[in-house]
């Protein structure tokens, strides 16, 4: 059993379940039917993209896994998502900002991902970009429009970027998993995306009259199954019914 | 032209099935009935999204979860279509919207009832989508257009609703002596204001009479009620459940089934705004509302520069 | 009877009462109204599907790939501002379209042709 690569694979798979999860929190409540529509639509194509990695995960650890049981049954500190996209949903700012950090991210590991020596871990990046791509576009877009739009909304970003911009650090810092799935050809090595990613940030933040915080980072290991409180609370509410059903089928 | 010539062009196209279009002429009581109808819909539309919303977080597994992003996120295209098909009648989406906050609009008043188990995700879909299903595909030959075509659409996504409904109740059904029971308990909740949701009987129905002649509504309250009864008595066979009726029974000489009588008190005192979750669902939506003013404010802003910075 | 006779054509009347903007127009947050036409993979023309809200022709060609696309692929989408689509008057339906009705020549069943050329 090849832990590492399936480490490697359960990070991809819980980033995008976690981000999918906090983001449909908005179903029923956004500012406007219209991107009511648009976040939902964003939170389906990360559940998919989760459940991709969990199922090729499943087949990897063998036994009876299943992308059930891996999203259902594991426990906090078997989750590998960053700590980013446990974070509230807050405001629309908040949302919006991270879903663009979080995008441009994908959309840097991904375009290369595609070239993975591992087919499978391959296929589903090259899946995943044009949606990628697409939620980039989208919050890139709303980063602008909140950004240099009225007063309170380019307060609200600031407050968004002082919120979260803490914790962006994590998606370069490589866990030992991401380190040798990057050496022997099946992963990325992230270290080199943080100048491209930082480049792109800078450009929408410029067009959008913001400015990168001059903040000390902090180191988080949410990808090494060191979370804040709120993935507790998460996975409450996901977990529940297998919890309190153990061995049903939905 | 007269009047009286242009109500006539009117009524001949009704009588022969001509589409009526957002700029022909039309009585005033036509238009006000067909933007009460369009925008009670279109709030349904939305309201609904808010009782199946709570349970996305706690679906029981990742199928399930995005059957049922997928499924909610109709319902708000739903809505959208039908807000654009209203605001054909000459109101704004903000309007309606004021209306539905301020308590002056109706929706369907089965979303005032909790979503308080996994198999009311099912009942609804079985139930409540499939009485909706009944109501849409007789709105299809509506005839105002833009509300006709808007059905059209609807009904094309609207069946996928049900059968996931009925798919989720399926499994239950089949599954541990708790599932069943879970299941059998949503139907029980849900069966009478599925019902309800056709509204009072045709005698107490004040509307009814002139929507028919105008075909606003094909059919009436009662006949699409008698049709429903008739489908679900034989679907929840299937399933090996009960519905809550012990007066339920086929009557060969009507080839019908008979059926209880509707607790209207119930019916009047939710309509009136007083059902379990009125409260609750209206405040989610003003809040929705009220907090997105920032967002919506400062998009608008952004187009205007751009647009000033053009011109400069 | 005195019946109160709105009528809407888009792009010919003053902003003010331009259908779907009507109240307000001091309101800060109203976003203009964009009416949306698709055309399929298959298809040839654009039809006119519904409309939305948006800003600008970005957010309302992203709204409408959003709201009208989701269980198609490889589509065409034009997204136009409701406010500039000029719409022919149905009180002036009678001379504009009805003259078309009596030149039955136009149309290609008029011909009468032999057999073997008439897939033509």
């Amino acid at each position: 059993m090849n832990q590492s690569l399936i480490d490697y694979t359960l990070n991809l798979a819980d980033n995008s379940l976690i981000l999918g999860q906090r983001n449909s929190e908005w179903c029923g409540h956004g500012p406007v039917l219209e991107q009511d529509i648009a976040i939902t639509n964003i939170s389906l194509d990360l559940i998919g993209q989760a459940r991709n990695f969990y199922q090729y995960a499943a087949t990897l650890i063998g036994n009876d896994a299943t992308e059930d049981s891996l999203a259902y049954l594991r426990k906090e500190e078997e989750f590998k998502n960053c700590i980013l996209v446990e974070q509230p949903k807050g405001d629309w700012a908040q949302t919006i900002l991270r879903q663009f950090f979080f995008s441009q991210y994908q959309y840097l590991l991904f375009q290369q991902l595609q070239n993975s020596k591992d087919e499978q871990l391959a296929a589903i990046a090259e899946k995943s970009l044009k949606e990628v791509t697409y939620h980039l576009r989208w919050s890139s877009e709303w980063v602008i429009r909140l950004g240099d739009g009225t007063d309170e909304s380019h307060q609200r970003m600031i407050k968004a970027i002082d919120e979260l911009w803490k914790y962006t650090d994590e998606f370069f810092s490589a866990t030992s998993y991401e380190l040798r799935a990057a050496s022997n050809g099946s992963g990325v090595d992230i270290s080199k995306l943080k100048e491209p990613w930082m480049n792109k940030i800078k450009e929408i933040f410029s067009e959008a009259t913001l400015t990168i915080p001059g903040k000390t980072l902090i180191q988080t290991s949410g990808k090494e199954g060191k979370h804040s409180g709120h993935l507790g609370n998460i996975l409450t509410e996901l977990q529940y019914m297998q919890r309190t059903y153990p061995g049903c089928d939905w | 032209m007269a009047t009286l010539d242009l109500e006539k062009i009117f009524l001949g196209k009704i009588d022969n099935e001509i589409k009526i279009e957002p700029k022909d002429w039309m009585p005033d009581a036509y238009r006000k009935t067909n933007i009460r109808q369009v925008s009670q819909h279109a709030h349904s539309e939305i309201v609904g999204m808010l009782p199946e919303g709570a349970w996305i977080s706690r679906a029981p597994s990742l199928k399930r979860k995005a059957i049922l992003i997928a499924k909610v996120q109709d319902e708000a295209g739903h809505g959208l279509y039908l807000y654009s098909a209203c605001e054909t009648l000459g109101i704004t989406r903000e309007e309606t919207i004021n209306d539905l906050h301020s308590g002056k609009a109706k929706y369907s008043s089965i979303f005032n009832y909790p979503t308080k188990t996994w198999a009311d995700i099912g009942a609804i879909g079985w139930l409540v989508d499939g009485a909706a299903i009944m109501n849409q595909v007789m709105l299809t030959r509506t005839s105002y257009g833009p509300y006709a075509r808007a059905m059209v659409r609807i009904c094309k996504e609207e069946s996928f609703h049900q059968r996931q409904g009925f798919e989720i109740l399926l499994v239950l059904s089949k599954g541990a002596d708790e599932q069943k029971a879970m299941c059998q308990d949503a139907i029980d909740r849900w069966w009478w204001p599925s019902l309800m949701m056709f509204g009072p009987h045709d005698s107490e129905s004040t509307n009814s009479e002139q929507s028919m002649k105008w075909k606003i509504k094909r059919k009436t309250n009662d006949e699409l009620r008698q049709n429903f009864v008739d489908m679900c008595a034989e679907q929840v066979k299937v399933i090996g459940m009960k519905l809550p009726d012990n007066k339920l029974k086929w009557n060969e000489e009507r080839m019908h089934y008979d059926f209880g009588e509707i607790n209207w008190d119930e019916f009047w005192n939710v309509v009136k705004g007083n059902g379990p979750c009125n409260k609750e669902r209206l405040d989610a939506r003003k809040k929705a509302w009220d907090e997105g003013e920032w967002v919506r404010e400062a998009a608008a802003a952004h187009t205007e520069k751009r647009k000033n910075r053009k011109a400069a | 009877m005195n019946n109160y006779l709105r009528k809407f054509y888009y792009g010919d009347i003053p902003e003010d009462k331009a259908g779907g903007n009507i109240v307000s127009s001091d309101s800060k947050s109203d976003w203009p109204l964009w009416e949306v036409f698709i055309r399929s993979k298959q298809g040839l023309d654009h039809k006119h599907v519904g409309s939305l809200h948006a800003t600008d022709a970005q957010m309302a060609m992203e709204n409408a790939r959003d709201v009208y696309t989701r269980r198609m692929e490889g589509v065409s989408l034009w997204v136009v501002e409701s406010k500039y689509i000029h719409a022919s008057n149905p009180e002036e339906a009678g001379e504009l379209f009805e003259p078309a009705a009596d030149k039955i020549y136009r149309h290609p069943t008029f011909y009468d042709l032999p057999d073997e050329v008439n897939q033509m």
